[in-house]
């Protein structure tokens, strides 16, 4: 009896999977039949003409979320860092603490705080430095152009990256402490530093987990709404600038929903976005999964 | 006669200098050690005689593990834990200040109670330590791995896999990449906190010939619970109970006709 609830539990997750992927791709159809793979591919979002693509959210989406990751993995693996084997034991706890606690603040508080706060800032100071400095840089100047509206994709996903430190973080340091002390002393007693320890030991050892720790604040970056919906400008453009606005998945999906009549085409291609941006968290988790497999050799 | 000479005429004859003229290795006097307001060691003053193999023994939280890892500054990565008094290695006090940490673990190596091989390649697990000291060339390099490998006689079952990973290897033969992992750093010092405790018969009885074997070159400490073990081993034996120093001497003498009533009590087998 308990068995048989149990599994029945089990086969449900399975079925409700399943049903939310069909029901995604089920109402998505139509979109998908009248531009194809087109969609994909094409930057326009006209819902007078009746035409839809979903390559700016699509763009935005993927370069927000990894502009996020490549500020946030950094941080968080010096915060980790810090923690498990720099702070003094008094302080481990209260920065803990502190982190757990980041990870608690709901996302539309981060969207406030970046629309107050962070905007004014990034239009005011950051990006009139950058665009002052590298702006005219060849190639890297590119991602660095234009009038500083402190808004967009650099923005978005300065505040993407607060969001997922936590995460990542916490699930760096609670790894970290996993290994076990005689390792870490073992290369300690052949001479190594701290450093060292960590690079040649605590990171190989630990690599797994910590990818999968990234690949959880990429997970939670890509489907995040309310705060980038807040600062990222929902702009309909691409532009290799990082300053421009743009537009994610989640956040155009978010604007636009309540906007869309039953049935109707923009509707449908608001589905198919969101079964896109289903395909591409798929995507990342099997991406993970493969650089997750055991190694064989370990250089 | 130059310390290379002596080498050789070491490796020659297994003569090895007697212990009355030659100067200790380590000299430890007056070492006190404490776990925050807890006092673990009290007052040791030992030698570890050059090219002996010195045994540590005695019941649990005796403290006998607690002066091995003084003997390599271990207890530094850990705050609370403080040593007073004095180690001399080379006319140096090696728990005082100003002494350069990593340089010292390369002197003075340690091999641990459980296998603890890194999460490299056979090959890479050698290679690491030594890369810290030392800048050597791949030639260098595979002659250094050919070489400890084979000291801690392991070569023959590991050289056909040099570049699979050492996770993969046996208990025993991991313990014994580990020993050859300390010496290819040429320390001058071994010290074996209980290394056949997590092991089986056959490989503690290669660990123990190789022990045999090492102290032609390296002076070495072992703690160990195994009092055949001791014997088996061990030059000298020395008896510590509750932080003390209770007793050492030739570990024929230790067991046979110790001084101590503590210390026969134990070897006896009435406490510990």
């Amino acid at each position: 009896m308990f068995a048989a609830a149990a599994a029945s539990s089990g086969v449900f997750v399975l079925a409700l999977l399943g049903a939310i992927i069909i029901v995604l791709f089920i109402g998505s159809l139509p979109a998908f039949r009248a531009f194809g793979a087109a969609f994909l591919v094409s930057p326009t979002w006209n819902p007078v003409k009746q035409v839809f693509g979903g390559a700016v959210p699509i763009y935005g989406t993927v370069v927000s979320s990894v502009l996020a990751l490549i500020l946030a993995v950094p941080l968080s693996f010096g915060i980790a860092f810090y923690l498990t084997e720099l702070a003094p034991v008094w302080i481990r706890y209260p920065i803990g603490t502190a982190i757990e606690l980041l990870a608690a603040i709901p996302s539309i508080i981060y969207g406030m705080w970046g629309f107050f706060v962070i905007v004014p800032i990034m239009a005011q100071y950051v990006q009139p430095a950058i665009i002052g400095t590298v702006g005219d840089v060849p190639v890297l100047g590119d991602l660095f152009q234009g009038p500083p509206f402190g808004t967009g994709l650099a923005t978005a996903a300065f505040i993407l990256a607060v969001m997922i430190i936590p995460f990542i973080a916490a699930t760096m340091r609670d790894v970290f402490l996993s290994v076990p002390v005689v390792y870490k002393e073992s290369a300690y007693g052949v001479g190594c530093t701290t450093w060292e320890v960590m690079r040649s030991i605590v990171l190989p050892y630990t690599r797994v987990s910590v990818t999968g720790g990234i690949m959880l604040g990429l997970g939670r970056a890509l489907g995040e709404t309310m705060a980038v919906t807040f600062v990222i400008g929902n702009t309909n453009r691409i532009s290799p600038n990082l300053f421009a606005n743009g537009n994610t998945i989640a956040s155009l999906v978010a604007l636009e929903f309540p906007e869309s009549q039953a049935g109707s085409l923009k509707l449908s291609a608001l589905l198919a976005l969101g079964f896109l941006l289903f395909v591409i968290s798929f995507a990342v988790l099997a991406i993970s999964r493969l650089l997750l497999r055991p190694q064989r050799d370990v250089k | 006669m130059n310390q290379a000479e002596q080498r050789v005429r070491v490796l020659v004859s297994g003569e090895r200098p007697s212990p009355q003229k030659a100067e200790p290795r380590i000299a430890i006097r007056d070492l006190d050690f404490f776990y925050g307001p807890l006092q673990a060691l009290k007052g040791i003053n030992l030698d570890l005689p050059e090219r002996q193999v010195t045994g540590m023994i005695g019941p649990s939280g005796c403290g006998k593990s607690t002066l091995l890892r003084c003997l390599n500054r271990m207890y530094d990565l850990y705050p609370g834990q403080r040593a007073t008094g004095q180690v001399m290695m080379d006319a140096q006090n090696i728990i005082g200040p100003h002494i350069d940490v990593n340089a010292l673990r390369g002197r003075v190596g340690m091999v641990f109670q459980k296998p603890t091989p890194f999460p490299m390649t056979v090959y890479n697990n050698i290679a690491f330590g030594v890369r810290l000291h030392e800048r050597l060339s791949k030639s260098e390099m595979d002659e250094r791995v050919h070489w400890s490998l084979t000291r801690a006689a392991l070569w023959e079952e590991v050289k056909d896999r040099l570049h699979a990973p050492a996770l993969g290897l046996s208990g025993g033969q991991q313990q014994r990449l580990c020993i050859a992992r300390t010496i290819a750093v040429r320390p001058d010092v071994i010290l074996l906190d209980e290394p056949t405790s997590a092991l089986d018969p056959l490989s503690t009885l290669k660990i123990e010939e190789l022990i045999d074997e090492l102290k032609s070159e390296f002076t070495i400490a072992i703690v160990t619970h195994n009092m055949q073990q001791a014997a088996r081993c061990a030059d000298r034996v020395a008896f510590f109970y509750l932080g003390e120093l209770v007793e050492v001497g030739e570990s024929s003498q230790i067991f046979t006709a110790p001084k101590q009533r503590r210390t026969q009590e134990y070897i006896t087998g009435r406490f510990g």
